[in-house]
């Protein structure tokens, strides 16, 4: 009833090539946009923004990376641990090792490094494809490992190899408060993701797209596989590279190694594959998905036991976690397994026609 | 609908019930908030019940005993599964709770790392009882970390202290060669820099072996061994790694009278499995090692155990890590005591007064002799610039069936610690552009 886009006229293809062309669908982003900028930080408890939302940014922000390269271009990957820790470490570097640097430039020289890193471990897709590839791309997950554990140079030659960051501020506005670290990552994650969106909605997109679908008929029409296959390595890494700067200088503060593991490799690609591969939206529903459902079981169970009338201990509720957890994202793929973004346009289409049935 | 609910009511019981364990925290006025983060999931959960079950057992002991000058405990567990980024979650999560959390136990040299850098913006302390950064022992630079009892450089110097004593002076270990076998994190690399101190001073050779965590296959870096034959060889693993260790020693017939393992590798867990063949096993011990008979264990079996409301098994109480877990909680509660002496009895302190608390602890042998650590603990006195108020260690070896202590204490040599936790802290500070806490700050 509400939701239908009858009356509204497209006169110029601009208008019609937008990315929200229905009224209100445009209406919805700004009342969320709203929502997240103005309503959450004025309503929401430090733990919830230091814990939850913050992580849910950057985790989504590196899932829209991933999927730029698993969704979008095909390229299955297990080196998503490796790039964010590329960015974050090649982060670190510039910001301590060029004094008065910025956090901003510094994130994006980060970002950068992961980019170049990116390419070099891209390069073997132009010779293996499918789950070859994310054998192949496993191996940047252990070559940065090694390299940061042994490689002293790159954790300026900290006894213990762990490094920390401190002092962040942006334009003169010190970055330590939940507020102001929330409304970072939060400006940091729309000006990427609305990048992204263009760019898969663009050219270079369309041109990922024809690879994922078919490559040799892509290589037939004029594309070049070595060039579309590159570019989203870069971008992917760096936006993935970005997101590890952010999670090693916003929400840990201080890190080692070992947390950027292959773990993270695997739920990245997981986030995407739940979230819809080939969606935007989908990484959003990914990361909230992995990140934010299993704190919500954890706190959740203990006050379901209490209803019922039994006190269960942290085992128990940890143990448990694990097993709904993993039930329900078996039940997801079996119901819907293009993910959870193709859950969302049915129930868009549904609510279209509704309340007729056709 | 409702009676999917009530299945998935039913799985969680079902789930829950071989494990059920009552942690309840009891609700009453005037508590103190203590949040235990605990692993008792994951691949460390071997080590993190014990420690977990000592420290609320002792919190428990401490409201049997009627609370500090009153005041009753209240604590809250927090599963961390021994990653980063989760126990920040948790601390995130139960820091604010209850009034605010009065101080921490991060049970993790990482996520003692990530709090370091969260704790003195929320003014809660930091207590690691012997893990953690060794540099932190300097209370000028870091105000609230406390690395009580002993710091890794305070293991390994006694180590290398006892292998001296064993071949018959410190002089003698010229020309030998020792290993080190770590787990490849800051933790395994923190009792790197005291080492090669010894080494330029005695002249020994210094190997450095990396296994990658969590430590399952270590048959390349046994076949290292093998090939050099250290003379002695350091254990500095966690979890999985330590036994998988031991029977790679075996395989290799590698004495293993010649190995000496830190406080987190010669527990009960670590040399279980491995049994007959971890015989002659050394590991330097937090103050205490295993002890059943210690009048501490005997209350907690008696108060606690026997009437039902002990946590864990009965037979673990006093084993190695479950002592490691009482003693660490005693540490923090004695530091709410001392809290309370200077800002008022009976009342519940905060984490700024626990602070003050903790730097000022004076445990002399008497005060722990009626708190029941009689033979378990050596005195403990801490300052504005000493967080760890300890250096003493002892030396104990696995039998085959138990732990047994085979040498006296043995203090640290402060001379080659102090200027290592100087320097290391004050390029820390630079690197933060941190200034030292001037001597009026340390009187407050």
């Amino acid at each position: 009833m509400l939701y239908r886009e009858n009356g509204q006229f497209k006169t110029s293809y601009r208008a019609d090539q937008q990315i929200l062309p229905i009224l209100q669908d445009r209406i919805a982003v700004f009342v969320l946009l709203a929502v997240a900028f103005v309503a959450v930080p004025m309503l929401a408890s430090d733990y919830l923004m230091r814990a939850i939302l913050i992580p849910f940014l950057i985790f989504s922000l590196a899932a829209v990376g991933v999927n730029i390269l698993v969704g979008y271009c095909g390229q299955i990957s297990l080196g998503s641990g490796a790039f964010m820790a590329v960015g974050a470490y090649g982060a670190y570097n510039f910001f301590v090792r060029l004094p008065g640097l910025p956090l901003i430039p510094a994130l994006i020289l980060g970002g950068l490094c992961a980019m170049f890193f990116g390419i070099l471990f891209g390069l073997p897709s132009l010779r293996v494809r499918g789950l070859y590839l994310a054998v192949a791309t496993l191996a940047a997950q252990f070559f940065a490992d090694w390299m940061f554990l042994r490689i002293k140079w790159f954790t300026l030659d900290t006894p213990s190899g762990s490094v920390a960051v401190s002092n962040l501020q942006v334009f003169g506005m010190p970055i330590d408060s939940a507020v102001s670290k929330y409304l970072f990552c939060l400006c940091i994650l729309a000006v990427i993701a609305l990048l992204a969106k263009n760019l898969v909605r663009g050219a270079i997109g369309r041109e990922w797209m024809a690879i994922r679908d078919m490559d040799v008929a892509a290589a037939v029409i004029g594309i070049r596989p070595m060039y579309a296959k590159l570019s989203a390595f870069a971008v992917s890494s760096f936006i993935i590279g970005v997101a590890g700067a952010l999670w090693a200088f916003i929400y840990l503060g201080a890190w080692e190694p070992s947390a950027f593991s292959v773990d993270y490799s695997f739920r990245l690609l997981f986030m995407v594959i739940i979230g819809g591969l080939g969606s935007i939206m989908g990484s959003f529903f990914g990361a909230a998905f992995i990140v934010i459902l299993p704190i919500a079981l954890n706190q959740f169970l203990p006050l379901l036991a209490g209803l019922v009338g039994i006190t269960i201990s942290t085992t128990a509720v940890s143990h448990a976690e694990l097993m709904i957890f993993g039930g329900l994202i078996v039940w997801f793929l079996i119901v819907e397994p293009h993910g959870l973004a193709r859950l969302w346009a049915v129930g868009k289409q549904k609510l279209r026609l509704w309340p007729f049935p056709h | 609908m409702k009676l999917r609910k009530i299945v998935l009511a039913a799985a969680v019981v079902a789930a829950g019930a071989s494990s059920l364990v009552s942690t309840g925290a009891f609700a009453q006025a005037k508590e103190q908030y203590l949040p235990v983060l605990s692993y008792r999931t994951g691949p460390y959960a071997p080590n993190g019940t014990p420690t977990a079950n000592g420290i609320v057992d002792y919190y428990k002991l401490v409201n049997a005993r009627g609370g500090i000058n009153g005041v009753k405990l209240l604590f809250e567990e927090c599963e961390t599964g021994y990653d980063t980024a989760r126990s920040v979650e948790c601390y995130e999560r139960l820091k604010g709770k209850n009034g605010g959390a009065t101080l921490i136990h991060p049970w993790s040299t990482g996520a003692t790392f990530a709090l370091t850098e969260k704790a003195p913006a929320d003014k809660i302390p930091l207590i690691t009882t012997g893990y953690g950064r060794s540099e932190s022992a300097d209370g000028t630079i870091f105000k609230w970390n406390f690395p009580l009892l002993g710091t890794y450089w305070v293991a390994a110097d006694a180590i290398i202290q006892a292998i001296g004593k064993k071949e018959g002076g410190l002089d003698k270990l010229k020309g030998k060669k020792i290993a080190l076998v770590y787990h490849d994190s800051p933790f395994g690399k923190e009792p790197i820099p005291l080492l090669q101190e010894r080494s330029k001073m005695h002249g020994f050779d210094l190997q450095l072996l990396p296994v990658t965590a969590p430590g399952v296959e270590q048959k390349a870096t046994w076949l290292q061994v093998r090939q050099s034959r250290p003379d002695y060889t350091l254990l500095w693993g966690w979890g999985v790694m330590n036994s998988t260790a031991l029977k790679e020693a075996q395989a290799t017939g590698y004495p293993r009278e010649k190995m000496y393992g830190v406080w987190w590798s010669s527990a009960e867990p670590d040399v279980k499995d491995v049994g007959q063949g971890a015989k002659g096993y050394n590991g330097v011990t937090l103050q205490h090692g295993t002890d059943r008979n210690a009048p501490i264990v005997k209350e907690i079996l008696e108060k606690l155990h026997a009437k039902g409301q002990g946590t864990g098994p009965k037979e673990e109480v006093g084993e190695t890590l479950y002592l490691r877990g009482v003693v660490s909680a005693a540490m923090g509660v004695e530091g709410i005591r001392a809290a309370q002496e200077r800002f008022g009895k009976g009342k519940v302190m905060t984490g700024e007064q626990v602070r003050w608390g903790l730097e000022n602890l004076n445990l002399t042998q008497a005060k722990l002799d009626a708190l029941g650590f009689k033979g378990v603990m050596r005195p403990v006195s801490t300052s504005c610039a000493d967080h760890v108020g300890a250096g003493a260690a002892r030396i104990h070896t696995w039998d085959g069936a138990k732990w047994t202590f085979t040498s006296d204490w043995i203090e640290a040599d402060q001379q080659i610690i102090k200027p290592l936790v100087k320097s290391t802290a004050a390029k820390y500070a630079a690197d933060k552009k941190l200034s030292p806490r001037t001597p009026a700050d340390c009187q407050s």
